[in-house]
Parts: structure tokens; sequence; C-alpha cells
């Protein structure tokens, strides 16, 4: 009954605080997230009172601790459902601001949906909300499988989960309303980073916990990645937004470095955003399900624990060619060149690991639908770590900095490496953690497999031509020495491609539809009658011994 | 020498052979000798049949 009493006046407390923060706050998008604030945790209050066990604490028989010979897997079905439902949104909000760059008149003429405001909504919905959710579900489902442990602080787990929801939902309104340091991928303001940072410690927490109360001496290499994963974004996260916030009570702060200094924190954050949260972070995915699912152990243990080192001492220096031809110090430009491109190996390494696990079992490309997204999977990781590289020379990037071949480059990696490996971990996931006999279709997989890839050859294609053309024509000196291109007929000349480019969204979201709606029917408990993926080869006429028969 | 000069001098000679040998070592731990049987005990832990979780 005290803790009741305890845990309720501190949401109370809280609801208050946040109250008094909207009444004396600077500004307006300050004063709307604490009004978001004060709403959270007065849910949070009505939750807390209505789910006691009143009966239990009046009877004395309150039930204490959980059975920890099941795992804690509520915060992992809760995180199956919240990656869907942010990357259906996070992909509305791309194709809308695809379709913006095409016909500018959707901009709507309103200041909070103007393309400056919904580009940051649409990153940070697809990678952190999207990416976020399905790392934070898969690292908790996968920490307890290989450590063979229930899930360690529970309540702090589910404070992680809905906290992380909280920190989505501040962000994005953030953006919107026009609240940001102008820092890519690191948009959200002080107090939110603040927030951010309590999620986080309390994630590293829950996961060092279960680790370290392992049942399994060995602690296998997924868990690895997710760690590495955890420890640097929060390292990351810390150092690229030290601020000085203006008032107490307001929005806006200032960064704490200044010039080529703030832009280097920046981009040594922003690739080891991509380096850790998008690639160790799915990695880790990777390391568990590919096997799991071709049901053959990783091709080389061996290799993967290489592949981990290598990342980890090569990712954190490639931050810098991000910044190839500006202020920066030329030797660290070259530094950044260099070290992206030797990342190319552990990169295709990690990627030989995946593909070859499959050897001896290839047929199942062709009979199961989740192998194949897998294994697309694994070869956009491949095309992207050497199309990177390739483009952090600085010949290559004279080129292509500043145009749409960098926008191609990433989606070719954010569609076809972080989107394929989380569809098949969700489509993985799903029929176990609700107890279903199998998906309620596996054609439906196939569709989006289909939907995802045409989706993607549009986009990465599209944006080539666009980026090398853009490049090109930028670069076009005539006789006299002076460019032969104005920037706005560049930008009507890439018309065409960016029609093609929200072609491929349009597919893309399509199949992520499809995706929902079989997930949906999965964890009603509906099952699709529907022809089996392959079927037995028998032709029962054919299945008879030769007779001999005399000869006339 | 200024404290950027001394950093940046430290950074690309000790420092860049403290962290090549700490690499090195951990790239290679996985071929002591012994570790083979270890190595494949790992890759096959997520298949452990009395635990079969799915």
């Amino acid at each position: 009954m005290e803790s009741l009493v305890m845990r309720s006046g501190g949401w109370l407390l809280a609801a208050v605080l946040a109250f008094f923060a909207l009444a004396f706050s600077a500004d307006s998008g300050f004063a709307i997230h604490m009004g978001i604030i004060m709403l959270a945790a007065l849910i949070t209050l009505w939750v807390t009172l209505r789910g006691a066990d009143y009966s239990g604490i009046a009877k004395g028989t309150l039930r204490n601790g959980a059975d920890q010979s099941r795992y804690d897997d509520d915060p992992v079905r809760w995180g199956v459902i919240a990656t869907v439902f942010w990357g259906l949104a996070g992909f509305l909000v791309g194709l809308y601001i695809a379709l913006q760059l095409a016909f500018p008149v959707l901009n709507l003429g309103l200041e909070w949906t103007t393309f400056g405001r919904l580009r940051p909504l649409h990153t940070s919905a697809v990678i952190f909300a999207f990416g976020g959710n399905a790392l934070i579900a898969t690292s908790f489902y996968i920490v307890q499988r290989t450590c063979r442990a229930r899930l360690a602080f529970p309540s702090l787990a589910r404070f992680v989960f809905w906290g992380y929801q909280l920190f989505i939902v501040l962000a994005a309104t953030g953006y919107l309303l026009g609240i940001t340091e102008g820092k890519e991928y690191a948009e959200p303001e002080w107090h939110v980073d603040l927030w951010l940072t309590v999620v986080w410690v309390s994630y590293l927490a829950v996961f060092v916990g279960t680790i370290v109360k392992r049942s399994e001496p060995h602690i296998y290499v997924a868990n690895w990645f997710f760690l590495s994963f955890i420890i640097t974004v929060a390292m990351l996260h810390l150092v690229n937004n030290l601020s000085l916030p203006v008032s107490f009570l307001g929005a806006k702060s200032y960064a704490a470095f200044a010039g080529v200094q703030d832009a280097l924190t920046q981009w040594w954050y922003g690739h080891n955003a991509v380096g850790f949260f998008l690639t160790a972070g799915f990695l880790a995915m990777m390391y568990y399900f590919v096997p799991k699912q071709a049901e053959r152990p990783i091709y080389s243990y061996r290799l993967s624990i290489i592949h981990f080192w290598s990342l980890i001492f090569l990712y954190i220096w490639a931050g810098p060619h991000h910044l190839q031809y500006t202020a920066l110090p030329d030797w660290a430009q070259t530094l950044g060149m260099v070290f992206s491109v030797m990342l190319w190996m552990p990169s295709w390494g990690g990627m030989i690991n995946g593909l070859m696990t499959l050897n001896g079992a290839w047929d199942k490309i062709r009979t199961d639908p989740i192998i194949r997204m897998m294994v697309m999977a694994l070869a956009f990781y491949g095309m992207s770590t050497f199309e990177g590289p390739m483009m952090s020379i600085k010949s290559v990037n004279s080129l292509s900095h500043y145009t749409d071949w960098t926008i191609g480059h990433v989606h070719s990696g954010a569609l076809g490496w972080n989107g394929m490996i989380t569809f098949a971990a969700l489509y993985y996931l799903t029929p176990r953690l609700w107890n279903r006999q199998r998906l309620y279709s596996l054609r439906m997989v196939n569709w989006h497999f289909w939907l995802s890839t045409v989706g993607i050859v549009l986009y990465a294609a599209s944006m080539w031509v666009a980026g090398i053309m853009q490049g090109l024509m930028w670069r076009e000196y005539g006789a006299d020495g002076y460019l032969v291109y104005s920037f706005a007929e560049v930008v009507a000349a890439m018309f065409p491609m960016y029609l093609i480019r929200a072609a491929g969204g349009v597919l893309y979201l399509s199949g992520a539809l499809v995706m929902a709606y079989n997930i949906w029917m999965t964890i009603a408990g509906h099952l699709r009658t529907e022809q089996p993926m392959t079927e037995t080869p028998y032709n029962e006429a054919a299945d008879r011994p030769l007779v001999p028969v005399a000869a006339e | 020498m200024s404290d950027y000069d001394a950093l940046r001098h430290f950074a690309d000679s000790w420092g860049l052979v403290f962290m090549a040998i700490t690499f090195l070592v951990l790239a290679a731990w996985p071929f002591l000798p012994g570790s083979r049987d270890r190595n494949r005990a790992a890759a096959h832990m997520i298949f452990d049949e009395e635990h079969d979780d799915g």
C-alpha cells in the first residue's frame, strides 16, 4: 500500500511540476511540451491507480516478484506494435515530403507543414521511432533468450518503453512547432535531450542487469553489438547535445561548441549514429535472427568477433567524411576518408558471415520469404557499405556531396538494410510472442518483399541519376568561364527523378501496409487459407515400378 | 606547444600505437589455441535442444 501511495504521489507531483512549468514557460512551444508531459504523468497516475491489486493489498496476499522461469515479453510485444505503427507514420511522412519536393504546393502555405519541419519529422520517425522501437524490442527479446534469464528490473523496462514513446512524441511535436537545435538527427532541444538521457541510462541498466544475472556463461555475440550500440549512443548523445539553455523554462538553447568544432562534433555524432544505431544494433538482430530463421549456426563465430572489433575501432573515426572540402583541417578530412575506406572490409566480412550462414540451405530463399527478406537486407548492407566508402573518397565526394546521391545512398541502407532486417525480425517474432501456429499469411510476406524491393530499386536508381546529374550540372562551366546552369534549372531538371522516387515510396509504403495487416491478423489469431509456398512435387501415376513386358 | 598540438601529436604517435595493439590483441583472441571448440559451442548456443525457446 505504501508503495502504491508513493508511486501515485510521485506521478501527481510530476504532473503538478509540469503544470507550473507550463504556467511560467518562456515560449509557447515549451508550454505545449510541458502540457504533454503533464498529460503523460496524469495518464500514468490513472493507470497506476486502476491497475493496483486492491483486494490483494487488503487481504495481504500481494504476489511478490515475477515468475523467474518465464521470459518477460510484454515490453517486447508492445515494441512490435509500436515498431509497425511508427514505421507506417514515418514512411507516410517520407512519401509526403518526397511529393513536396516534386509539387511545392504541398507545403500548404503553413509553417507547420513546410518541408523544413516535416523532414526531421520523417528522419526521426523512421530512425528513432521505427528503428529505435525495433532495437529496444529485439534487444529485450534476444538478451533474455541468449542469457537464459528473465529481464532485470521489470518496472524499469516498462519505463524505458513508455519513456521512449514520450520522447518520440515530444521530439515530433517539437519539429512541427519549430523547436530545433538544427543538428541533423539530433534536432530535439535540451529538455527533450535530458529526458532521453534518463530513458537511455535506464535502458542500459536493464540490458546490463539482464546480462549480469545470466545463466549462460558465454555472452552471445549479438549482445556485444547491442551493448556497444547502447553505450556508444549514450556517449554520442551526451557530447553532441552539450548546450546552454537560454532560460530555465524555455525551449531555446545554444550549443557548447562553435564553428568548425561544432560541425565536427555534429558529424562525429551523425556518422556514429549511423554506425552504432543503424549498423551495430541491427547487426545484433542479424546475428540472432538469421541463424534462428535458417536453423543453422552463424557461418563463422570467429569472423563475427573480428567484425565486431573492427567496426568498433574503425567507425568512430569516419565522421569527418561528411565535411570534405570545408574549413575542417585537411588531415582530418583525409583521416575520415581513410577510415571510411577501411570500414569496407569489416562490413563485407559481416555480410559474408550472414549470407554464408545459408550455405547448404540456399533453397530456403525459394521456400521461405522471411529468409528471402534477410538475404535482401544483407545484400543491401553490403551494397550500401560499399557505396559509402566510395562516396567518402575526396574526388567522388566532390561530385556527390550535397546532391541527391547522398539521399539515395542513405535510403538504400535504411530501406534495404534496416527496413528489411526489421521486417524479417517482426515476422519472426509475432507468431512466437503471441503464441500463434504461424503468421496469418506467408504469401503476404512475399508480396511485402517484392513491393519493398521494387520500391527501393526505383528509389535508389532515380537518386543515382538525379545526384550525378545534379553534381555535373552544378560544376558545368561554359567556354567563357561562367557556370552554365542556374540552381533553379537544376531543380527543374530533377522533376522526373522526384516522381520516380515518390513512386518507389508508394510501393515501399504499400508493402508496409501489407505487413501491418498481416501482423494484425496474426495477433488476432487468424490463419489465411492459402496455397503453401512450395508444393510437394508428386505424381502418383508415375510413381510405379516398371513392369517387364514380353518382347513381341 | 599548444594543447591542440600536444594532443594531436600524441594521437598520431603513442595513441595510434596503443589503439593498433589493442585492436590486434582483440582480433587475435578468437584464434588462440583451444578456442575452436569454444567458438563452436558459442555459435550453437542459441540452438540448445534442452532450452528450446522457439
